[in-house]
């Protein structure tokens, strides 16, 4: 035993507890559905009982709805033990803040809405500022300071792996410097599913427990176990602009540009943010399982809607690295 | 999504659901250096398993950058973070996802450089299956070894040889067979026991998904199609339970439920636990999820358990089987892969993770560390970043762990800094230390009577037996069944002087002596007690006649244990 570290001619395989011996094949197996699901638990539980102020960022969407269901299911007979915080633009569609305030109260869960209303005071919109500065004031900004306020030391969000290239990347727990600032050279490594939340004070850690899930995974998801969307989700007629090339749907209220023309259009939403910048999709999809076989057929992905990934190469790392979600 | 246009071909929606659901999850880990034609090898499995949106392809089609010969770089399917994109290397773990319509996928896609060890072992301790690529024009290299040694330490169950560029070869069985040859000899050295060889060109796209007919050769089975087929094996080789608890769920006076993920083994209702560290026992009462009760819970399930009784039990702790336990201790040696730029030594202490249990612990030795090219193992005297070596620890409280080989989540752990809180390091238990005496070199010290006690499990003692040599006797054979070490001795044997003479050399050897006599006087009863002042036990003749004094003195002498 005290003279192996003088073996200096051995390989490290004549080490007999080296060798691994050849894994058996698994007799009880769970679904991938159900195994992303048990992962997704387990990450849950594990922040929830190591941070000492976890919130849920809540944006509504359909990756919020299953990170709700997530969440029930981790702390079931128990409530779940966090707040939600959405943070709120003030340029949302009517039928998200709807559908929030709805459905949080069904559940009974504490709700806490920011908004940066020192800029939209002073007028913040996205074709006053364009999208980065505005994104940079209403949702980065914004994210910061309701974090700030609430003084949470975690973060769950519903961002996935699979939806964008920097995302990628991402870690499970992915750490934040006391500016909320995301540094992609210099993340945690994390092995199996043992996760560090250890932070010094003003650090936090943003917390994905839907990195492994994919669109599909998400869709089907909603499908087995019949959890609630917003409407915008199922395609229905509405007034729309053709604006750069994007389908925008338009309300009474809404800001019309020059030369844009108002039509009636049956569209639906693939993935939800501010009335302005989000596109919608030419779609007769309306129900989960039509929605299911669109995808199915679909070879576009489904950020492509989204005018901010776009604004430059690389776009949205860069917003990360800032501090947005 | 794969390339079924609409739910049809697979006889309506809800049957496409129900095959969809029934497919299985394959994690594997890709590991290649920089010209290895890793990237373009991931682009093209996405792009020809149509796994890639028009849109991501536009955008790679229009790119400023294209560092391939082909009309498309696939390579910038995958390469997401801007600095790895100007410099044309994957600098982090990125993770892909792809289906087909027999199985899901999730590629843990890792840098080869030696600087990234701890990035290959990132990705590599969540796989069942590790792709090793060989540049067909190069050989086996030293990279290629620290992949293979990297996925066996990590205990991947299953690795697949990828012998990439074969176009830069003529697309000759030769140079196929030579590498499959020399990859099988570094596979045997390493004991990795299930290795499939495939020739291939990412960037020609042969045998990726599409068969190759430019290599007629080959019968096997293309990349994809070993991907889709080969067996699921799992990692962990223990059916013993074990339930870390993660969470107590409380929601009010009639519920305590003990929140986890089964780690190994089946748990159901009725069957007997017991709690660790407390070794309480108590039985399963329900498996309760949001979905109902459920009748078992087996890995990788998340679930909330209930008990029979009220014991001892939060999180941090272990429920296991208590006929198949797991090893109780402060004391272990492991293999560790080190990931921080400031150095390992012994002696330093750190914060450790083990299943969802923090504890301190302490760095004691450094046995050797494998030098991930070579092989060879090196004496070292601390562990540099991407090190990987063999480390003994110590622990303030005790850890409940399998080794590493048997059940890779019991069996592994990370290691924290107790001040930046930077993860430091991952370790991979190999082997329970508690029962060995040593930790230092001591193969030139002599044995301390410390080392002794810990051999035996007791401390030494003398006990007179007075008038009742039956009772000795007896005694003796207690004591010898319950692991004493032992010796009967009676007067007619070993007179009283030579009993004081001799006992010196039985205490050193730690044993437990017993001695009788028809008749002890005072005098030479206080100078054989002042033998063994800590440990002298008398049974006068009163008390031997009590029918229970075996058991007595049993007891009394179970004290010496502690």
């Amino acid at each position: 035993m005290s003279n192996i570290s003088q073996n200096t001619g051995n390989t490290a395989a004549l080490d007999e507890g080296l060798k691994h011996k050849p894994g058996f094949i698994a007799t009880k197996t769970l679904n991938y559905l159900k195994t992303l699901e048990a992962e997704s638990i387990q990450i849950f539980r594990e922040a929830a009982a190591e941070f000492a102020r976890p919130v849920m960022l809540y944006s509504i969407g359909k990756d919020s709805s299953v990170m709700l269901r997530l969440a029930q299911k981790a702390f079931h007979p128990g409530k779940i033990p966090f707040p939600l915080l959405h943070i709120d633009t003030s340029y949302k569609f009517p039928e998200m803040i709807e559908f929030r305030d709805r459905y949080t109260r069904e559940l009974g869960v504490e709700l806490i809405v920011h908004k940066n209303q020192e800029a939209l005071d002073a007028g913040a919109n996205p074709f006053l500022l364009g999208t980065q500065k505005c994104c940079g004031l209403l949702k980065t900004k914004s994210l910061l300071d309701g974090l700030a306020e609430g003084g949470f030391t975690a973060a769950f969000g519903g961002a996935r792996r699979d939806e964008e290239k920097s995302r990628a990347k991402e870690r499970v727990y992915s750490f934040r410097d006391s500016f909320g600032q995301w540094d992609p050279k210099n993340q945690r490594p994390e092995l199996w599913n043992i996760y560090n939340s250890r932070i010094n004070k003003g650090e936090s850690i943003r917390v994905f427990p839907l990195s492994n899930w994919t669109e599909a995974d998400i869709w089907f998801y909603i499908h087995l176990e019949k959890i609630p969307i917003v409407p915008l989700y199922f395609a229905k007629e509405h007034d729309v602009v053709i604006r750069d090339g994007s389908i925008v749907v338009v309300y009474p209220n809404s800001v019309v540009l020059k030369g844009e023309q108002k039509q009636r259009m049956v569209v639906r939403m693939r993935s939800l943010g501010c009335v302005s910048c989000t596109g919608a999709i030419r779609s007769t999809a309306d129900t989960v399982p039509k929605i299911i076989e669109e995808m199915i057929s679909f070879r576009r992905s489904e950020r492509e809607n989204r005018v901010i990934d776009h604004d430059e190469e690389g776009s949205m790392e860069i917003k990360k690295r800032e501090g947005y979600f | 999504m794969s390339a079924t246009a609409n739910t049809e071909t697979w006889g309506g929606f809800e049957s496409f659901i129900e095959q969809n659901l029934a497919k299985e999850l394959l994690r594997f880990t890709t590991a290649g250096s920089v010209d290895d034609g890793k990237s373009t090898l991931i682009g093209r499995l996405l792009h020809d398993s149509k796994s890639v949106f028009e849109d991501q392809l536009a955008a790679v089609k229009n790119s400023r950058i294209n560092r391939s010969t082909a009309a498309v770089d696939f390579s910038l399917l995958t390469d997401g973070l801007r600095a790895e994109r100007e410099q044309g290397i994957t600098i982090d773990v990125a993770y892909r996802y792809f289906e087909t319509p027999k199985r899901k996928f999730i590629i843990a896609d890792t840098p080869g450089h030696e600087q990234y060890t701890r990035n290959m072992a990132t990705g590599a301790s969540t796989a069942n299956l590790a792709v090793i690529l060989i540049d067909a024009s190069k050989g086996v290299l030293a990279q290629t070894r620290r992949h293979t040694y990297i996925a066996s330490l990590l205990g991947i169950p299953n690795v697949l040889v990828a012998i990439n560029k074969m176009d830069l070869v003529e697309y000759r069985e030769e140079v196929f067979l030579r590498l499959q040859k020399d990859f099988d000899a570094l596979a045997k050295q390493l004991a990795v026991p299930h290795v499939v060889t495939i020739p291939i060109s990412a960037l020609a796209g042969d045998n990726v998904v599409e068969r190759s007919e430019r290599m007629p050769w080959y019968h096997g089975p293309t990349f994809l199609e070993h991907l889709e087929n080969v067996p699921l094996r799992v990692e962990t080789m223990s059916d013993a339970v074990r339930f870390p608890v993660q969470y107590v769920i409380r929601p009010d006076a009639t519920f305590r439920g003990f929140a986890g993920q089964v780690a190994s083994g089946v748990i159901r209702p009725g069957d007997p636990v017991e709690s660790l560290p407390s070794g309480q026992k108590s039985r399963v009462k329900a498996i309760s999820t949001f979905d109902g009760d459920s009748p078992e819970a087996f890995p990788p399930m998340s679930v909330t358990v209930t008990l029979e009784d009220e014991i001892d039990l939060s999180r941090g702790d272990m429920l296991v089987a208590p006929g198949n336990m797991p090893r109780v201790s402060r004391h272990f040696e492991a293999m560790v892969v080190w990931f921080n730029a400031e150095a390992a030594e012994p002696g330093k202490s750190y914060l450790l993770k083990h299943t969802s249990r923090t504890v301190r612990a302490k760095a004691l030795k450094i046995r050797y560390r494998v030098n991930v090219n070579t092989l060879v193992q090196e004496p070292v005297t601390a562990l540099q970043m991407n090190d990987i070596a063999y480390v003994e620890f110590e622990t303030v409280s005790p850890l409940f762990f399998d080794p590493y080989t048997q059940n890779r989540i019991t069996g592994s752990f990370i290691l924290i800094d107790p001040i930046s809180n930077a993860t430091l390091g991952a370790g991979m238990i190999r082997a329970d230390l508690s029962d060995q005496t040593v930790v230092e070199d001591a193969s030139q010290k002599p044995v301390k009577a410390t080392e002794r006690y810990k051999r035996h499990g007791h401390n030494p003692a003398l006990v007179l037996v007075e008038g009742n040599p039956d009772l000795a006797i007896r005694l003796e054979r207690a004591l010898f069944d319950d692991h004493f070490e032992v010796l009967h001795f009676s007067e007619d044997r070993l007179s009283h002087t030579e009993l004081e003479n001799q006992y010196p050399a039985f205490e050193s050897a730690g044993l437990v002596v017993i001695y009788s006599a028809e008749r002890f006087d005072v005098d030479p009863s206080r100078k054989l007690s002042a033998l063994a002042p800590n440990a002298f036990f008398e049974i006068s003749k009163s008390k031997s006649e009590d029918p229970e004094s075996v058991q007595n003195v049993l007891a009394l002498l179970r004290g010496l244990r502690t």
